[in-house]
């Protein structure tokens, strides 16, 4: 009898917890949304993790944002003026922007969140992008005039990014930044679970208008089969997806709808030409006629992506089959190997970060195979990411796989390696008084046609001196039920269009 | 009593050690939590905005110094403050480990309630065609990683019944049983799968032995039943075995199942420390590592003073 009751008791559980299992609650007007990797701060001006700027746009403004073709448009200023001299850019705010507590955002925060930036204490990354900002000017309340050291073009498409957020003049003097999330953006965080939720609702304030949705809703599922899981339970409406191999799984799904556009980051691999025998132009540019871009392309990501040269911004990038060796050359990379005095090749170590990209391996992998066949003996070296960072910042590796961020203007993403005072010289280990200059003149050069044919030779130029050989650029995924509407994806991977994302009933 | 005073007495000592190991391998791995934060664009740092970080973060100091601030803390309560969370330490892990404690002793539980009446089946149906059949599905869940059996529930959950539990935000026991459970129930059986192999295979082998022991032939040829002699004569010795397995296993889920609570998206203390590692957040990583070394301890306490109720000849800490 007691068997009997224990055995009906436990049945009882199990079909109770199934029924709970099958209970899946939805808020009208919730978006709920989920990704692998969270955010790692709130501090629009400290961080650079993707999930941290994806996370902080929706709550933050800088003063200009891009839009999916890569155009400035405005976002806090409405309008803004470069001098004709170029050494002066002046901004108009827009009167109805509003932080989240009902406050308008004025210049004064304008100048004292730049001051923040440009501050050392702050610890601010993209400062590196201001030190041309030799003084701010406030003549109104809607007025902010940058004045500049020289002329420098790329500041505003640096502006646009969230790392140039404004934040509260207030809210900098309490020093309550990164701890409190107090924008002028669509949406307001209301609660941070760090690595588990973030509940966001939206801002009735925001100049830009009526949102679509009420609030958002981000699970942090760290298995991305798992976020599929759940998006065909439709326990979840939104995903963003890093690894191709799920995402090609989503058009499966009658359900479902898969967004992808190309990205601004590219896959390299980047040679150390301070090593042996990397310093050889020869050894280098063998390397580059060995590789098989689209066969590293096919097999680790599954085709999912474009070969591409140095330059990713689709205005601007040249059609890589008019560059140095893209179309693979064994006996010319043989010819190059035996001039350089290398005829029977080398061995060397090539580092990779585990999951960063999710290819990362499989990448080294094929590269690994296709240089063998000229002799060079690649060891491949996979590291947890923050080792391998330690190893890149140091420049202390043969070659690297890496999946590097792009942006939308060719100085702001290259000046680190390419250029002379660098930050990421020691990096690149690579000084090249060519690209140098050429970057020198991108900066200054206003005019979009002479600007374009200055980065198209810069393009050729690092191409043929091929210190890295740039591989492949992927897609940026987001995953969503198909009753979704409203989001646009953009190179830049913002999910800033979340901000009027309906749900269709 | 005495046992028990001195074994309690070697705590402090054991934590001691485990403080500096914890301290100094985690500094050991290259990278820190400026890195973990900016990531490659760390390189864009001048030296003064790399000092100015590295005290927000507290790693200015030598290491020395930095491990004294740390004890000096802890003997006064304070575990420090984790930089992820932006809160105490003690409390971001007392606020994951109901969920961590919770899923240990389900799993338990339902290795326990398959593993032993499997293993006692097997053993006195030794080498029959049942035994064959329970000692390969104990081999099979010994050697099925628990991400891949995770990961074929959820699909088949999702894919073929179109269910699963809610996941993301985890609803605590006492707020929601119901939706406690459904979120717990399978994250359990995948991680009970594999604990029940070994409890399975552990009680065969152990009711074996105890089954040719010479009591348990006295008291057959005494003329106890067959039931009486499994359940009151050979079980209580057999026991012994399957308390240790299960105190060390159960030792090891106190400390989080990463692998589980990562795919099912539960927000328990593995996961935490998985995620602290990874964002360098020292704090957080020194502070779980002792708090799931306290609780070993006493689990392994726990299961020698279980010895002693399982079978009176044994008198702890007697030379």
């Amino acid at each position: 009898m007691a068997r009997h009751l224990t055995r009906t008791l436990l049945s009882a559980i199990t079909v109770a917890a199934m029924l709970g299992v099958a209970v899946v609650s939805t808020q009208a007007a919730t978006l709920h949304m989920a990704w692998s990797q969270d955010a790692t701060g709130l501090d629009p001006h400290k961080q650079t993790a993707f999930s941290s700027l994806r996370l902080l746009e929706l709550i933050y403004e800088p003063l200009v944002r891009v839009d999916a073709s890569l155009q400035i448009i405005p976002a806090i200023a409405t309008s803004w003026e470069f001098s004709k001299d170029g050494k002066e850019l002046t901004f108009k705010l827009d009167p109805k922007a509003k932080f989240q507590d009902g406050t308008a955002v004025t210049s004064a925060d304008v100048k004292a969140s730049f001051e923040r930036i440009l501050d050392e204490k702050t610890g601010a990354a993209a400062r590196a992008n201001f030190l041309s900002i030799a003084g701010i000017d406030t003549p109104d309340a809607a007025t902010v005039v940058f004045h500049l050291s020289q002329p420098d073009v790329p500041i505003l498409t640096a502006m646009s990014d969230v790392n140039a957020a404004i934040v509260p003049a207030s809210e900098i003097k309490a020093g309550s930044i990164g701890t409190k999330a107090l924008g002028s953006g669509p949406f307001k965080l209301d609660k941070w679970d760090p690595n588990a939720k973030e509940m966001l609702s939206a801002n009735k304030d925001w100049a830009g208008g009526a949102t679509g949705v009420d609030g958002i809703e981000i699970s942090v599922l760290p298995d991305e089969a798992a976020i599929l899981a759940a998006m065909r339970t439709k326990q979840i409406d939104f995903a963003l997806l890093n690894d191709p191999l799920v995402a090609t799984l989503v058009p499966k799904e009658a359900s479902l709808q898969l967004n992808r556009v190309p990205v601004l980051a590219y896959h390299v691999l980047q040679l150390n030409p301070s090593r042996k025998p990397m310093t050889e132009l020869k050894v280098r540019q063998a390397i580059s006629c060995a590789i098989d871009r689209q066969e590293v392309l096919d097999t680790a990501s599954l085709g999912e992506g474009k070969v591409t040269g140095p330059l990713t911004i689709p205005a601007l990038a040249t059609d890589p089959s008019q560059l140095f060796c893209y179309k693979r050359d064994v006996e010319k990379a043989k010819k190059l190997m035996a001039e350089a005095g290398f005829a029977d090749g080398f061995s060397a170590t090539v580092i990779g970060a585990t999951g960063e990209p999710p290819t990362a391996a499989a990448e080294a992998q094929v590269i690994q195979s296709q240089l063998a066949e000229i002799g060079v003996k690649l060891d491949i070296k996979m590291m947890e990411l923050n080792v391998y960072v330690d190893a890149w910042l140091k420049g202390d590796f043969d070659m690297a796989i890496a999946l590097n961020g792009g942006r939308a203007d060719p100085y702001t993403m290259y000046n680190r390696y390419w250029t002379k005072a660098g930050n990421l010289q020691k990096v690149a280990n690579y000084i090249d008084d060519t690209l140098d200059s050429q970057m020198q003149q991108g900066r200054a050069e206003t005019e979009p046609a002479k600007r374009k044919a200055i980065f198209a030779a810069f393009e050729k130029h690092l191409a043929e001196m091929s210190p890295w050989i740039w591989l492949y650029t992927s897609y940026s995924y987001t995953a969503q039920q198909k009753n979704i509407a409203g989001f646009v994806p953009t190179p830049t991977g913002t999910l800033f269009s979340l901000s009027k994302v309906t749900i269709q009933k | 009593m005495n046992y028990l005073m001195r074994r309690l007495a070697t705590f402090p000592l054991v934590l001691l050690g485990v403080s500096i190991l914890v301290f100094v391998a985690i500094r050991m791995v290259p990278g820190d939590s400026i890195t973990a934060m900016l990531g490659t664009e760390a390189g864009l740092l001048t030296p003064a905005q790399r000092d100015s970080l590295a005290a927000y973060f507290g790693i200015n100091q030598p290491w020395f110094v930095q491990y004294w601030r740390w004890i000096g803390g802890i003997l006064h309560g304070n575990f420090g403050i984790s930089v992820t969370y932006g809160r105490p330490v003690l409390d971001v892990i007392l606020e994951r480990f109901p969920l961590t404690l919770e899923l240990a002793l389900l799993s338990m539980v339902i290795a326990l309630a398959v593993g032993m009446p499997a293993g006692i089946h097997a053993a006195t149906h030794s080498d029959k065609p049942s035994d064959l059949g329970v000692r390969v599905v104990a081999m099979i869940g010994q050697s099925t990683p628990s991400f891949v059996l995770g990961l074929l529930i959820i699909y088949t959950l999702s894919a073929g019944f179109g269910v699963l539990p809610a996941m993301g935000e985890f609803a605590p026991l006492w707020q929601d049983p119901l939706r406690n459970l459904s979120q717990l129930i399978l994250p359990a059986i995948t991680l009970g799968f594999a604990f029940a192999a070994s409890v399975t295979r552990i009680s065969r082998s152990a009711m074996l032995d105890v089954l040719s022991d010479d009591y348990v032939r006295t008291a057959r040829s005494k003329g106890a039943s067959a039931r009486s002699v499994i359940w009151r004569h050979a079980l209580p010795n057999a026991l012994i075995p399957v308390v240790t397995l299960s105190g060390i296993e159960f030792g090891y889920l106190l400390g989080g199942a990463v692998i589980v609570e990562q795919i099912y998206a539960l927000p328990g203390l593995g996961r935490m420390v998985l995620d602290a590692i990874l964002q360098r957040d020292y704090a957080l990583v020194q502070g779980a590592v002792l708090f799931i070394a306290f609780n070993f301890m006493i689990v392994n306490l726990l299961v020698d003073l279980a010895y002693v109720a399982l079978d009176p000849r044994i008198r702890l800490g007697e030379q």
